[in-house]
């Protein structure tokens, strides 16, 4: 149990000195912190020293959008959220729909499951891709953790990485020693992962001695890419043109499958629990963790006075081609699920892989000049 | 004062009194030892060794880089504050910012006062390649604030467009700003705003928070150029002296725009006197007259500012101990700072050049900012006065220029005196 010095130093100060000032502040940790509840949790810690202040930083320092709702806070380590229940849990539960702390989440890799995916038409759908990320048990989290901790979970990593054979054979890049010419042909492939510039990440500490300890594995066919030690400990991604949605996920579970157990060899398996899923940094990538996307192209649909509403409905969410927070360039979409927690893998891709087909068939009409007010969704 | 800090830090007001009667290093021990947390592996998770969690520094290049190491950081890294503390802590901004080929940054901070102490072991070393060769082991820094000892000091104005001196106080047994809780940084707010609101005659002023300020008063701020804004600089953000922002941050000035207060930015306070014109004496003299009414004025509450005979005033970032005084003028100097002889003349002098901007910008047309180089192992009048004179000989150097005369590289003048 370590022992936080500062915190029982900090703790000597009274509640009404010590709560943060939210009143400008627009995120769901700034909705949901009362000072009973900073009061209630401000001396505790997490068995490896993490406090409410730590969790709640970066969303103190980030007071955020009077349009866009960050989270506002994280973990630090698997023990956060329950340590700190009393936050986490109202703000799981706005993130997440109304989850309940006694929701179960259900965990569904097994990509037989999936029906269809694997027509999308490649004139509109011009690239698929599944991303999820992955915390290692017994280590804390990029928030918290240590230089030894890191290195630790990245030495791992490298081992079970390089483990994988046949279409998952690959090679591990540290950021650290990477040569011009690795960086060039990894920025050239869309992998280079780059130091977060983010101030919602900063604030959490994530970029803490940067480059130590991360890197990019991605396999010899550049279609399963592992980055480690970004704001997770690993982010999983599975890719390719066109799209075959299912071929993409179905590599996406079989590789996962194959790390998972190479971890589990050494007695540090991915943080996990029927609760909330697959345990990550920010509690918005809680339960799957996964983003399941296409590029797809939809100029049509996309200027049409119900596209937004169809989205919604089909529980779906759009960004630019950049990722988040980015614009679409030519009519070009990044759709992906808009739900992580209370539903399955299995559910969530099929939900993109649906609806991803009935707005290509939209877009189709569209172009006919016909309408398509016969083919708007029910709420799913 | 009913309030929690009144009755956690009765401690420090004995300690207070005990400064005041002059036993500097004594107090300095009495503090470190009211309690009792000085001690190995108590905040500090330590799962690995200490080979395993030290830094990559090869590609690094600023002081704590250079002097920290494997042996140095085995040694430390267990240790905290009584404000727990850590090593990691202070270096982590010197870890995350690696450096400048040309520019060595100093890559550490402290999170409060007792930083220096418990991690001497790396501060000294750091301290002394930053201030020119100052050995906190074996030297005392003189302080003297006595502005009736400076000879000469008005500039002449077709020459020098404005003066300044700039330096930074810390208030006793309270966090600095990498380390500092919000109640601390609060209280530090309270502290030095209630102090200033005793200033009369020519010091009247008022307080802008930060987080009240209007508009209107931001914009006149800004005109005034007073207004400091959440820092960008990637070595004072990853010390996480932005936290909270702006959170207890603001600014106090006199009504007549001459002498301003910083709060909260990167030290507890940040004091600046300044005119535009050559009237150095006048701008050190007011200096110096605030500085000590303020004190006096914090005193009478219970509080002191952080200093001790070793190492000055404390503060922050090792580059301002001492007397964390920056004086200087912005000058025109077109022909002179063409001379390929400039830069040995201002190294001779003691003096480093700047753009008008500040640090790290670049001089607009021939107007420099020329302050003093040094800042620790000579008081303030002696660094005001190496001012005064260098400047003087700078702009005797233009006006021989001017009339096609040579000029001389002075003999370099002395540095601890």
């Amino acid at each position: 149990m370590t022992k936080n010095c500062n915190n029982d130093y900090k703790m000597k100060f009274a509640v009404d000195e010590e709560f943060p000032d939210l009143s400008q502040h627009n995120n769901h940790m700034s909705k949901v912190l009362t000072k009973d509840i900073y009061n209630k949790l401000r001396s505790k810690s997490t068995p490896s020293g993490f406090t409410l202040d730590d969790c709640i930083q970066t969303g103190v320092d980030n007071p955020g959008h009077p349009f866009i709702m960050t989270v506002g806070c994280v973990a630090g380590d698997e023990e956060s959220y329950e340590a700190f229940k009393e936050l986490f849990d109202p703000v799981i539960s706005d993130r997440h729909g109304g989850y309940k702390p006694t929701d179960k989440h259900l965990t569904d890799l097994n990509w037989e499951n999936l029906k269809g995916g694997d027509d999308l038409d490649p004139n509109y759908v011009l690239s698929s891709r599944v991303r999820t990320g992955r915390s290692i048990k017994g280590f804390t989290l990029p928030p918290h953790n240590s230089r030894g901790e890191r290195r630790a979970v990245e030495k791992l990593s490298i081992e079970a990485l390089n483990s994988l054979d046949g279409e998952f054979k690959g090679k591990y890049y540290p950021l650290k020693d990477m040569t011009d010419k690795e960086q060039e042909q990894l920025i050239a492939d869309h992998f280079l992962f780059d130091k977060p510039v983010s101030p919602l990440l900063l604030a959490a500490g994530m970029a803490r001695d940067w480059s130590d300890g991360r890197g990019i594995w991605h396999n010899d066919n550049k279609t399963f890419l592992v980055w480690v030690n970004e704001e997770d400990h690993l982010r999983v991604i599975s890719m390719q043109k066109g799209g075959n949605m299912k071929e993409v996920f179905k590599r996406f579970c079989v590789g996962l499958q194959k790390i998972e157990d190479v971890f589990k060899k050494h007695n540090h398996g991915f943080m996990w629990n029927e609760h909330l899923g697959f345990i990550l940094t920010c509690p918005s990538n809680l339960g799957t963790g996964l983003r399941g996307g296409v590029h797809v192209k939809l100029p049509k649909l996309s200027t049409h006075a119900k596209f937004e509403e169809i989205l919604t409905r089909l529980r779906l969410q759009k960004r630019g081609t950049g990722g988040v927070d980015t614009a679409s360039v030519g009519g070009v979409f990044d759709i992906s699920n808009a739900d992580r927690l209370g539903s399955s893998e299995v559910q969530q891709v099929q939900l993109v892989v649906d609806g991803v087909k009935l707005m290509v068939e939209m877009e189709k009409k569209l172009e006919k000049g016909e309408s398509i007010d016969d083919m708007i969704p029910a709420q799913k | 004062m009913a309030s929690s800090f009144a009755r956690i830090l009765s401690g420090n007001r004995k300690v207070g009194i005990l400064s005041l009667v002059g036993a500097g290093s004594l107090t300095v021990g009495f503090f470190l030892n009211r309690e009792q947390h000085v001690s190995a592996g108590s905040s500090v998770r330590r799962i690995y060794p200490p080979s395993a969690e030290y830094p990559d520094l090869r590609k690094h290049n600023n002081c704590m880089a250079s002097h920290l190491t494997p042996a140095v950081y085995a040694k430390l890294c267990d240790k905290s504050t009584p404000n727990g503390y850590t090593l990691d802590e202070a270096i982590q901004t010197g870890v995350d910012n690696p450096g400048h080929p040309f520019i060595k940054t100093v890559g550490m901070v402290a999170g409060d006062e007792e930083s220096y102490e418990v991690f001497a072991d790396i501060f000294n070393p750091v301290i002394k390649e930053r201030h020119n060769g100052y050995d906190p082991c074996n030297m005392k820094h003189p302080t003297d604030l006595d502005s009736s000892k400076i000879r000469g000091g008005m500039f002449d104005e077709k020459y020098v467009l404005s003066s300044r001196v700039r330096t930074g106080r810390s208030i006793r047994g309270l966090s600095l700003p990498p380390a500092c809780t919000r109640a601390e940084r609060r209280e530090v707010e309270r502290v030095v705003v209630d102090a200033l609101a005793g200033l009369k005659g020519d010091l009247t002023g008022k307080y802008y928070s930060l987080t009240v300020m209007t508009e209107q008063e931001q914009q006149q701020l800004i005109d005034d150029h007073f207004l400091f804004d959440k820092p960008v600089s990637p070595l004072l953000t990853c010390a996480g002296m932005a936290r909270d922002w702006p959170d207890a941050r603001g600014i106090w000035h006199n009504n007549e725009k001459t002498f301003l207060v910083w709060i909260n930015e990167e030290d507890h306070t940040r004091v600046i006197s300044m005119e535009k014109g050559g009237n150095m004496r006048r701008v050190f003299e007011r200096f110096c007259k605030g500085l000590q009414e303020v004190e006096r004025l914090i005193q009478e509450k219970g509080w002191e500012f952080m200093w001790n005979e070793r190492l000055g005033y404390i503060l922050t970032c090792p580059s301002n101990l001492g007397t964390g005084l920056r004086a200087g003028v912005h000058v025109n100097l077109p022909r002179l700072s063409k001379d390929p002889r400039f830069s040995k003349i201002l190294d001779n002098l003691r003096l480093q050049k700047r753009g008008t901007g500040g640090v790290d910008t670049a001089a607009v047309g021939s107007t420099f900012d020329i302050s003093n180089l040094d800042r620790l192992g000579q008081s303030e009048v002696q660094l005001v006065q190496t001012v005064i004179d260098g400047v003087n000989y700078l702009i005797e150097c233009e006006r021989k220029l001017e009339k096609g005369q040579d000029i001389k590289i002075p003999a370099p003048i002395s540095q601890f005196k």
